[in-house]
């Protein structure tokens, strides 16, 4: 697998993170994921991790980092599906996540996206 | 021994071993500890026969005293397997040691005889016996107690796996109640339910009621937190309740810091929030 | 203490860090370990691993599934021959900068395992062990 496929719904844009990457792989979906965002404007990021069974300290700061520029170019970012034994390791690990919104699946992600989406659409 | 005289011990076995055997077993039958109702003769019969093979081997070996060497490892072998057994049939650890013990005074007898002269060698070669059976004796009992623990603390797991009680109060708000004296590892099975049912369920408010709890120590309440945290890192919110005076006293004392966690004198106050993050609203009908 | 098995997986690229994941995912459930568990020792594996290959030139991870009375372990030696960390205690407290995955992975793995042994000269090289039993 060369690369992680990026899905486009609406303003959003959709991953679900399936395999064990490696670090080079996990750094092109960053860059991926970043193009994308300008490319298509789009307006939110889902992360579907539920059959991600590790995630580490590179992986979390993937993914705060991911958010982060996703959101300096105006797209906020969910990560959906952690694993409660996923969770409670980061926890251990004192990994903070702070810029990562989360949900617990892909339907709640999307309404959190979509609300975040609209209450930003109202403050204009 | 002292260097110059040969041990008797291995003589003894090998010369008297059927008698040895015999008056053994009735040691052992006449033990009261025997529980003949677990145990039929002819299975005490094979397996104390076996043992004097191995013990006969081991002891005519260049280290009959230290047990822990090569050449005990079969006798070792036995009796552990032979303790997980007797475990296994409902024996006590001592009725199970009684089974190495009891091998003494056929040895005792004998050894008199031979050493009927040599005051000193028959209080050495006495002394060599009761270390090694005794040493064996233990070894023993530890193996049984080893086993048992394993087993109850398989019992206790699956007992805990019972009655973790994660109750759904409304449409995604669950609520655990914890009743009872919390230690470290009921306390990590019991968190680690709760965020599996926060996901088996997609409930995002988790109310966590520490009513029934008498006393919560540093460990317990750091497993709360880093389970109200791991929720928060899945998308869901914990709300603790049922914090009394005393417990929060005891927390702050110990420096244990609540932080940006809602908590909540009681269930109901906790139920009433979980509500109004819900967007949910209790209202009374019109009569 | 008795050795059941034992095995190595050289750790030189990120893909090595990748299969040594696996490695130890595989070995913790042969040896029966929790979910929990597994977790715990496969990210500190990660952690660990991943140090080795870009902090210290490259290395090895040694496995030993071992048994001791009545409970189960399995042992990791992180080994590699590269600069060393010149401050260890800084290093355990997760003191480096944030740009620097030093710090936070070796504090943090010390907190998912049962056992932990930090052995580091600079100029000689690291040597990480650590332990879970069940």
């Amino acid at each position: 697998m060369d690369k992680i496929p990026i899905l486009r719904m609406g303003r959003f844009l959709l991953v679900t993170i399936q395999v064990d990457m490696h670090d080079r792989l996990a750094m092109a979906l960053q860059d991926d994921l970043t193009s994308r965002v300008v490319k298509d404007q789009a307006k939110g990021v889902l992360i579907d991790i539920s059959s991600l069974e590790v995630v580490d300290s590179f992986m979390g700061r993937m993914l705060n980092n991911i958010a982060a520029m996703t959101r300096t170019l105006g797209a906020e970012t969910v990560v959906v599906g952690m694993m409660p034994a996923v969770a409670i390791t980061l926890v251990e690990l004192g990994l903070s996540l702070e810029n990562v919104h989360t949900a617990l699946n892909a339907d709640k992600g999307m309404a959190l996206l979509t609300s975040r989406l609209e209450a930003s659409l109202e403050a204009r | 021994m002292e260097p110059g005289r040969a041990s008797k011990i291995p003589e003894i076995l090998a010369r008297s071993e059927k008698d040895i055997l015999e008056e053994w077993l009735r040691e052992q039958l006449a033990a009261i500890t025997l529980r003949k109702d677990l145990l039929p003769e002819a299975d005490l019969r094979r397996e104390s026969a076996e043992f004097l093979l191995l013990f006969t081997k081991a002891i005519s070996s260049d280290t009959p005293q230290d047990i822990a060497t090569a050449v005990w490892g079969k006798v070792r072998d036995f009796l552990a397997s032979l303790s997980r057994s007797r475990a296994a049939l409902g024996f006590s650890p001592s009725e199970t040691a009684t089974f190495v013990f009891s091998l003494k005074q056929p040895l005792f007898v004998r050894l008199q005889e031979v050493h009927a002269k040599d005051a000193a060698a028959l209080g050495a070669e006495l002394w060599t016996i009761t270390t090694v059976l005794d040493k064996l004796g233990v070894f023993t009992a530890e193996t049984f107690l080893i086993a048992r623990e394993g087993v109850i603390k398989r019992q206790q797991e699956e007992m805990l796996e019972l009655s973790t009680p994660v109750v759904k109060v409304w449409d995604g708000i669950l609520a655990l109640p914890l009743i009872g004296t919390l230690d470290s590892s009921r306390t990590q099975i019991v968190m680690e339910s709760l965020l599996k049912s926060i996901v088996d369920t997609g409930s995002e408010i988790a109310i966590i009621d520490i009513t029934g709890v008498p006393a919560v120590d540093t460990l317990v309440a750091q497993h709360l937190l880093k389970t109200v945290a791991a929720a928060r890192l899945m998308g869901a919110h914990c709300i603790i309740s049922g914090i009394r005076p005393q417990i929060a006293q005891a927390m702050v004392h110990l420096g244990v810091a609540f932080g940006d966690i809602v908590t909540k004198a009681t269930l109901a106050d906790a139920l009433a929030h979980a509500f109004r993050l819900a967007g949910l609203s209790v209202a009374r009908r019109q009569a | 203490m008795d050795v059941i098995r034992s095995g190595a997986v050289e750790l030189l690229t990120s893909e090595d860090v990748v299969r040594a994941r696996q490695m130890v995912r595989a070995w913790m459930v042969e040896l029966g370990f929790s979910l929990v568990d597994q977790t715990k020792m496969i990210t500190a594996a990660s952690e660990l691993a991943r140090n080795a290959v870009e902090y210290g030139g490259g290395g090895s991870v040694r496995f030993t599934a071992q048994k001791d009375g009545a409970r189960t372990g399995l042992r990791l030696v992180f080994e590699d021959h590269g600069p060393g960390i010149p401050d260890i205690e800084m290093a355990l407290k997760g003191g480096y900068s944030t740009g620097h995955g030093l710090g936070l992975g070796l504090s943090g793995s010390k907190r998912l395992v049962n056992e932990f042994e930090l052995w580091s000269v600079p100029g000689q090289g690291t040597r990480v062990t650590v332990t879970r039993w069940r």
